[in-house]
């Protein structure tokens, strides 16, 4: 056991793509769906929400409360929960995810709207814009490196989350951590944290990518 | 008294902020270094207490080298304001004013009772002591952080444009409220700003620096609308020099005549107006006992005879005064001969600093020009 | 609901070393000695860099690494490569984990500090300690309490999902109970963890209630 190296290059080459459920191309593809389907909910929920946060003010006390206790669980506790209505699919991840995504986004939202200057409002205002096309013209896009730098610290915590849900049988990546585990073996389990981090450190490059060429007028922000 | 001595400060990417600075700071009055952004007059400040330490030359404090006291024991002596006045948040306003106090000791029922005796010498309201600062307008806060400084009644006061982050009126009244204090108080005072018209209005002294860190003219406000020393300090100035420059002689001297029986007078001795054709017309008036002859002037200005109305405190009439008298006044007060006055605007009158500098006026303070 | 009335309503859940009890304490020792650590190494550390500005790369790359980094795979690679069966191991990916947060939001919160608060506090010649302790911290402090926050639910989370490599603590319910498919089990430990996750959350809004000064709470 001690002579066990970090890793095995050849467990690689055989486990890669080999057919069956287990190959890592398998997990990995399943890795990508279960941590970006939530993201993806989560964008499209909280935008409206958000706005509607924004609009009545009265609204964002209990949502952002309610965000804040949510985010607060630990995944595990909610993968558990959720266990008991949805069983041992897919659902029983994403939904916990998505909820974890939209804590972090209704928030990204409402400070990206607040972000606007308000005299970037007002003379949007004194132009004549009618509120829709305001919204749609003006103020979406100044709120836009909020927005995604939210976006960013979701994506990659439901990256590395996702791995979590192995325990539940439904973790993508994060069965390779069982998997070596019940085995006492490093390779599957470097392999998986390697390609969680790339994934995570893509997924953030891609979205600092799509924010230059978003808002080409602003700098990217950093977000710690 | 602060003297500077040969004082440079030169940054470590080479730019020197200060440059060979020798000047002198006198006690019990206000010295303002005033110039453009970039002309190290904040830096000079700052270099005073320690903030910022001097590349070379010396310093010193009533002739002790600021350099020998170790920084805080130095600043503990030093009153200093800052612009956006740079109150503790986390504290309430009577602790604001404390802090001093309780660094050096003081009993808590001492500070706080000092600081009370503060917050009513700056003109606020004692209620305001159990505040926080966010709950306070701009103005306001200034106002604690001059009480803040004076907390430990030191005799040197730094302050680093305190009044630019305010409104215009409301710096205006925090600038009649320093004057005020001062004048009880009798500290000695370094003030900084870029605004050249704070500087002539609070300064007994007033340093014009230029972007470099290099003394442009030293001299009371006074001589230094009437013999500013070159180009840069007469653009500086700005216009109006003539003007402004009544500011400071007092119209005490005024020959007042008895009030013409055209002026109409209440019964308490008060004006209500020239008499006309059709009614009452508008006038102006100036107390010649408090006022300048700029006001004097003004109030000249507004009537429409071009008779100004002489009051006392209580608003009654004492007299009048014709321009033909403020010209006398006027006469009397004419810059030097030689002077570049006449020639403002006219770069071509860009000489050299006048020879002799002859006092300007009533201004205060030392008048020599210090060319460079 | 069924589920829920099984578990808690089960006696033999309320003793011995596997009952709920015994299993909280084992929890909050683990979860407090971790929290602990990782606050006297990111307190300071957090402090010193918002103070002097040196090393704020080291924060940025920290953060972004805490988030990236799978906790089940740490928590395994770290057990397996030091041993299995003792405690301490399994301590070193919470501590770990735990430090981040608090590093980011200290530093953030210290270098945060209005630059014109700094010069006054000087100015008035407090010294280098007094304006870190009568200044910085107060004024920094709704943010580490922040940090100090996300850490604790983030140890008590870590500690929950450590019972897979053989920690006590509540997470054992949750882990045995998948196992064996007592879903009772599973269901009971979710909510004592939720129940536990929430009572520490309640206790920092507690704190901050009682340390922060009025004068810097953030309006939210």
């Amino acid at each position: 056991m001690s002579e066990e190296p970090l890793i095995r290059w050849d467990w690689i080459a055989r486990n890669w793509a080999n057919g069956s459920p287990t190959a890592i191309s398998v997990l990995l593809e399943n890795h990508v769906v279960t941590a970006f389907l939530p993201v993806l909910l989560g964008l499209i929920v909280a935008v409206p929400l958000g706005l509607a946060c924004v609009r009545w003010r009265w609204l964002y006390q209990p949502t952002a409360a309610l965000m804040n206790v949510t985010y607060s669980l630990p995944s595990l506790v909610l993968f558990s929960i959720f266990l008991s209505i949805t069983g041992l699919t897919r659902s029983t991840v994403v939904i916990p995810l998505t909820f974890f995504a939209l804590a972090i986004l209704i928030p990204a939202v409402v400070d990206g709207l607040a972000s606007v200057p308000d005299s970037v409002r007002q003379s949007a205002v004194a132009m004549g814009f009618r509120p829709a096309r305001r919204l749609l013209l003006v103020e979406l896009p100044v709120a836009v490196p909020v927005v995604l730098a939210g976006l960013r610290v979701a994506t990659v915590s439901s990256i590395s989350l996702v791995s979590v849900g192995a325990l539940i049988g439904q973790g993508g990546l994060g069965n390779l951590f069982i998997d070596g585990w019940q085995r006492q073996f490093y390779t599957p389990i470097v392999v998986g944290i390697v390609l969680i981090v790339v994934l995570a450190v893509l997924a953030d490059g891609l979205l600092v990518l799509a924010q230059r060429l978003l808002t080409p007028w602003s700098r990217a922000r950093r977000t710690t | 008294m602060i003297t500077f001595e040969g004082v440079t400060k030169r940054y470590r990417d080479g730019t020197v902020a200060v440059d060979d600075l020798s000047l002198e700071v006198p006690t019990g009055a206000i010295t303002v270094f005033v110039g453009p952004s970039g002309c190290g007059k904040t830096t000079s400040l700052r270099m005073i207490n320690r903030m910022i330490d001097a590349t070379s030359g010396r310093i010193a404090l009533d002739g002790q080298d600021v350099r020998e006291i170790d920084p805080p024991t130095l600043r503990r002596g030093i009153g200093y304001v800052i612009q956006q006045a740079g109150l503790f948040p986390h504290r309430k306003i009577v602790d604001n004013v404390a802090t001093v106090p309780y660094l050096l000791g003081w009993s808590r029922k001492k500070a706080r009772a000092r600081a009370m005796e503060l917050l009513e010498l700056v003109g606020l309201d004692a209620s305001l002591a159990s505040r926080y600062p966010f709950q306070l307008s701009g103005g306001q806060q200034q106002r604690v952080g001059v009480a803040r400084a004076l907390a430990a009644d030191p005799p040197v006061l730094l302050m680093d444009e305190p009044f630019s982050a305010v409104d215009p009126i409301v710096r205006a009244s925090l600038q009649d409220e320093l004057l005020r204090l001062q004048s009880e108080l009798r500290k000695t005072i370094v003030f900084v700003t870029h605004d050249i018209d704070e500087a002539v209005k609070l300064g007994d002294t007033v340093a014009v620096m230029r972007v470099g860190g290099r003394l442009a003219q030293m001299a009371g406000p006074a001589t230094l609308l009437t013999e500013p020393a070159d180009d840069f300090v007469r653009e500086f100035l700005g216009r109006d020099r003539g003007i402004r420059r009544l500011s400071f002689i007092s119209a005490k001297e005024v020959r007042l005549s008895p009030a013409p029986s055209a002026l109409v007078i209440d019964e308490d001795g008060r004006p209500l107006g020239w008499r006309t054709g059709d009614g009452l017309a508008a006038y102006g008036t100036f107390n010649p006992e408090t006022d300048s002859l700029r006001v004097a002037l003004d109030a000249a200005l507004l009537s429409p005879n071009g008779i100004a109305v002489a009051v006392d405190e209580a608003g009654r009439v004492r007299g009048v005064a014709g321009r033909d008298a403020i010209d006398e006044l006027l006469a009397e007060h004419a810059p030097p001969a030689a002077g570049p006055f006449r020639d403002a605007g006219s770069p071509r009158a860009a000489g050299s600093p006048p020879a002799g500098s002859p006092p300007g006026g009533s201004g205060a303070g030392i008048s020599e020009g210090v060319p460079t | 609901m069924n589920w829920l009335a099984g578990f808690f309503g089960d006696a033999g859940h309320w003793s011995g070393p596997d009952g709920i009890p015994a299993r909280l304490l084992e929890h909050l020792e683990f979860s407090a000695a971790a929290f602990f650590v990782a606050a006297l190494i990111a307190v300071p550390l957090g402090m010193l860099i918002g103070h002097t500005g040196r090393g704020a790369l080291l924060v940025v790359v920290a953060a972004n690494a805490a988030r990236a980094l799978p906790t089940l795979g740490l928590l395994v690679l770290v057990v397996l490569l030091a041993g299995v069966g003792t405690v301490l191991p399994v301590l070193i990916p919470l501590v770990v984990l735990a430090i981040p947060p608090i590093l980011v939001n200290t530093y953030e919160g210290v270098r945060g500090v209005d630059a014109d608060l700094r010069d006054a506090a000087y100015g008035m010649g407090l010294r280098g300690r007094q304006v870190l302790f009568q200044t910085l911290i107060p004024v920094a402090l709704p943010l580490i309490l922040l940090g100090l926050r996300l850490a604790a639910i983030q140890v008590v989370s870590t500690a929950t999902i450590a019972a897979f490599v053989g920690l006590g603590g509540l997470g054992r319910f949750i882990i045995d109970g998948l196992a064996t498919k007592t879903y009772a089990d599973v269901i009971g430990g979710a909510v004592l963890v939720a129940a536990l996750a929430l009572a520490v959350q309640f206790v920092f809004v507690l704190l901050d209630r009682v340390a922060v000064s009025p004068g810097v709470r953030r309006v939210r």
